[in-house]
């Protein structure tokens, strides 16, 4: 392999390990808050990329509709809920934040389908329509079993995924999707060409993992959802509301998950179940990181961005059995080397 | 108490009466919702030009939708030979769904033209096989149409980059038995999976060593991802799409990267361009003037469709003199004459089955195409008198 070689396949490397370090640490994020493994993140992804690419058709995306009935299921369990227990007097309130929000955005899609729009205000518009199934999900599938063992919330997660692949099939087809990209400048540097699309990918995920590291170290939410996800007894005593922080998570892991999903829509072919497998990759760097550690799961999805970039190049029909074989020493080592004690089970 | 008599007079009067008149039943399964429903759903309305009456005989048509599933599948094709007794059976549309079908259609002993490729399918030896038919092109055709424009373009190294599932595989495998026997070396074959987001280093890895010819083997939409990388790798060579690529789908994701590019694909898909006195020409543009008229852009797939309804068509007045619609021997009868077609011009090839080829699609049904301007254009067709 000449130096060249190397070069562009380190370089298809990072662009992929950007995108699985974005979706590791939304899922060490939801899983240190919620204890749910949220298996269904890849799906915003693929949600992201064909949402975007129906705005641009000119389509209604049928995602607007899962919105809806998302809020629609959502504020029936709301209503059940205070009824039941007796507090009937905040129902007004608590619909209106459940039901109002999704039926503006739906009305706002409605009018902007037609209108072709600008990318940048297209990309807005998906992220509207994508960003508050996160909470909406959690709010119908995961608050209600908020107490319950890890296992029944992954079991939990695993039918949300199926749920969500299915729909995406019924909304977008068997077909896939390229957005055009975002700028058509390719930069020269040496004899390594990176086009302007990979360099978004960059900086826009870099920004965001700045952004996250200022948000959990500097800000009151931020401290709070660390300090849910560090005890959430704990938390609970000094008035920290674990399901806000719930909504919280995953508001930032749909946030996540869509603009991974329109950052790699115009550099690859993304299909209604591309974003399974994008999801377990950074599944693969979440477990690097011991599903705890940021950093430390950024650097584990670099290690499977690199080693499916390079398996790819020597061992194609190979590649994934390279890639997930990898969590079997990672997790060799880590219950070998941490001391292993049961929580609240 | 008496309307119920009544009832059941009326019914016994209606059942006698569709004994008296006799009817084909043609059963229809196909996949029009699922992965595959692109496929069915362009079927499903090629089959709406069906005849209403053959040879003086009424007939009825009973489709059924199995969403590209296996199992649904095999219980429809149950459904429709025991429950609505059809005659002949048309679909499934994908291969595995074919496949899972054999036992049941060899067990009611009714003929089926199925609508998917089949070597593995179809056999005219095997007890349960001969029952089997199937209208497309299967991949030995679509290879041998490739190498042999590849041979004329002098092309001698080719890389091969095909998606890893059952149709890369099948694909690479023809491809390799075609290519060794003309002397075209292959260099490295290379895989990839159809949710993948990049296929760069497996086309760095086909580029070395510079070969004459890429072979993309891959169908659909999936089948751009490494054709755009290796035009954002700089490839200058020729490359070539497997049939699975020809819809207009992957012209809309591919875009300005397959300009130049060659693609297989039954020669129904460019009627228009085709020589006056090709074969096919006539039903293709018969199909396509109807086709396009009631349903918008033509469907390769639904020429499928099409061409079974045609072989049924023309091999029914012969079994009509064995046995009564409806019954075993008329189903045996018709199986005999399906297996009888000789000289068929159909939309998308001229069918001639024998005992030995169930397929009957012979090298007049495969065409090779260029992309020009984001659209197809007639390159290379088989030689015809």
């Amino acid at each position: 392999m000449d130096f060249q070689t190397l070069l562009i396949l380190a370089q298809d490397a990072v662009t992929n390990s950007a995108i699985y370090a974005l979706l590791a640490l939304s899922l060490i994020l939801v899983f240190g808050v919620t204890r749910v493994i949220f298996v269904a993140q890849g799906e915003f992804v693929s949600y992201g990329a064909l949402t975007l690419a129906s705005l641009q058709m000119g389509v209604m995306p049928g995602t607007v509709w899962l919105l809806l009935m998302l809020a629609g299921i959502a504020a029936v369990m709301e209503t059940f809920r205070l009824l039941t227990s007796g507090a009937g007097q905040e129902l007004p309130r608590s619909l209106a934040t459940v039901l109002v929000p999704p039926l503006v955005i739906a009305g706002l899609v409605k009018v902007c389908t037609p209108l072709h729009l600008p990318l940048g205000w297209q990309v807005l518009l998906t992220m509207l329509i994508v960003m508050p199934m996160g909470p909406l999900l959690y709010r119908v599938a995961f608050r209600p079993l908020a107490d319950a063992t890890v296992l029944v919330l992954l079991i939990a997660a695993v039918a949300v995924h199926f749920v969500l692949v299915g729909l995406g099939l019924l909304f977008f087809g068997a077909e896939g999707v390229r957005t055009p990209p975002f700028s058509d400048a390719q930069f020269q540097f040496g004899f390594l060409s990176v086009s302007g699309q990979s360099l978004w990918v960059y900086v826009a995920s870099s920004v965001f993992i700045a952004l996250l590291a200022w948000f959990f170290n500097k800000t009151l939410y931020g401290k709070a959802l660390r300090a849910v996800a560090f005890n959430r007894n704990g938390a609970r005593l000094v008035g920290i509301s674990p399901h806000l922080a719930g909504t919280f998570s995953f508001a930032l892991a749909s946030a996540i998950g869509c603009l991974s999903g329109v950052l790699i829509g115009p550099v690859t072919t993304l299909y209604y179940d591309s974003g399974f497998l994008i999801g377990l990759k950074g599944f693969v760097g979440a477990i690097v990181g011991g599903m705890a550690s940021y950093p430390l799961a950024a650097f584990g999805a670099l290690i499977v961005g690199f080693s499916e970039s390079f398996s790819s190049f020597w061992l194609s029909g190979y590649k994934d059995v390279v890639v997930f074989t990898m969590i079997i020493p990672v997790l060799l080592w880590r219950s070998l080397s941490t001391v292993h004690y049961e929580e609240e089970e | 108490m008496k309307q119920f008599v009544a009832g059941i007079s009326m019914f016994a009067v209606m059942a006698i009466g569709a004994a008296a008149q006799a009817e084909i039943t043609i059963g229809v399964n196909l996949s029009s919702t699922g992965p595959a429903a692109s496929l069915g759903i362009a079927e499903k309305n090629a089959i709406s030009f069906g005849p209403s009456t053959i040879a003086g005989q009424k007939v009825r048509y009973v489709i059924y939708d199995d969403a590209t599933d296996t199992t649904t599948a095999v219980q429809n094709i149950k459904r429709l030979v025991s429950e609505e007794k059809v005659d002949v059976l048309i679909g499934p549309t994908t291969s595995p769904t074919s496949a899972a079908v054999i036992e049941a259609v060899a067990a009611s002993k009714t003929p089926m033209i199925q609508l998917s490729p089949g070597p593995a399918t179809i056999s005219a030896t095997d007890e349960k096989r001969k029952w089997i038919f199937s209208a497309p092109a299967n991949t030995t055709i679509y290879g041998t149409a490739m190498i042999n424009h590849m041979v004329k373009k002098g092309v001698k190294t080719v890389s091969v980059i095909a998606v890893d599932d059952a149709y890369g595989e099948v694909s690479t495998v023809a491809y390799k038995a075609l290519s060794e026997p003309k002397g075209i070396k292959t260099l490295t074959i290379e895989k990839y999976k159809r949710t993948d987001t990049s296929a760069t280093a497996q086309v760095l890895k086909a580029m070395q060593g510079n070969p004459d010819a890429i072979f993309i083997a891959s169908s659909g939409t999936p089948a751009a991802l490494p054709h755009v990388a290796l035009i954002e790798r700089g490839y200058k060579g020729k490359i070539y799409q497997s049939g699975g690529a020809a819809n207009a789908e992957f012209l809309r994701i591919g875009g300005k990267a397959l300009e130049g590019s060659f693609m297989l694909a039954p020669p129904v898909v460019v009627g228009e361009q085709l020589p006056d006195g090709y074969p096919t020409k006539v039903e293709a543009l018969k199909f396509i003037k109807a086709y396009e008229a009631k349903f918008g852009p033509r469907s390769m797939f639904a020429s499928l469709a099409w061409d079974a309804l045609k072989i049924v068509e023309a091999a029914v007045p012969k079994a009509l003199k064995s046995g009564q619609p409806g019954t075993e021997k008329f189903r045996a009868a018709l199986r005999d004459a399906i297996e009888g077609t000789k000289g068929l011009k159909g939309a998308g090839s001229v069918f001639t089955m024998s005992p030995t080829d169930h397929s009957g699609v012979n090298q007049l049904g495969m065409s090779l195409m260029k992309v020009e301007n984001g659209k197809w254009k007639l390159e290379d067709h088989a030689e015809f008198k």
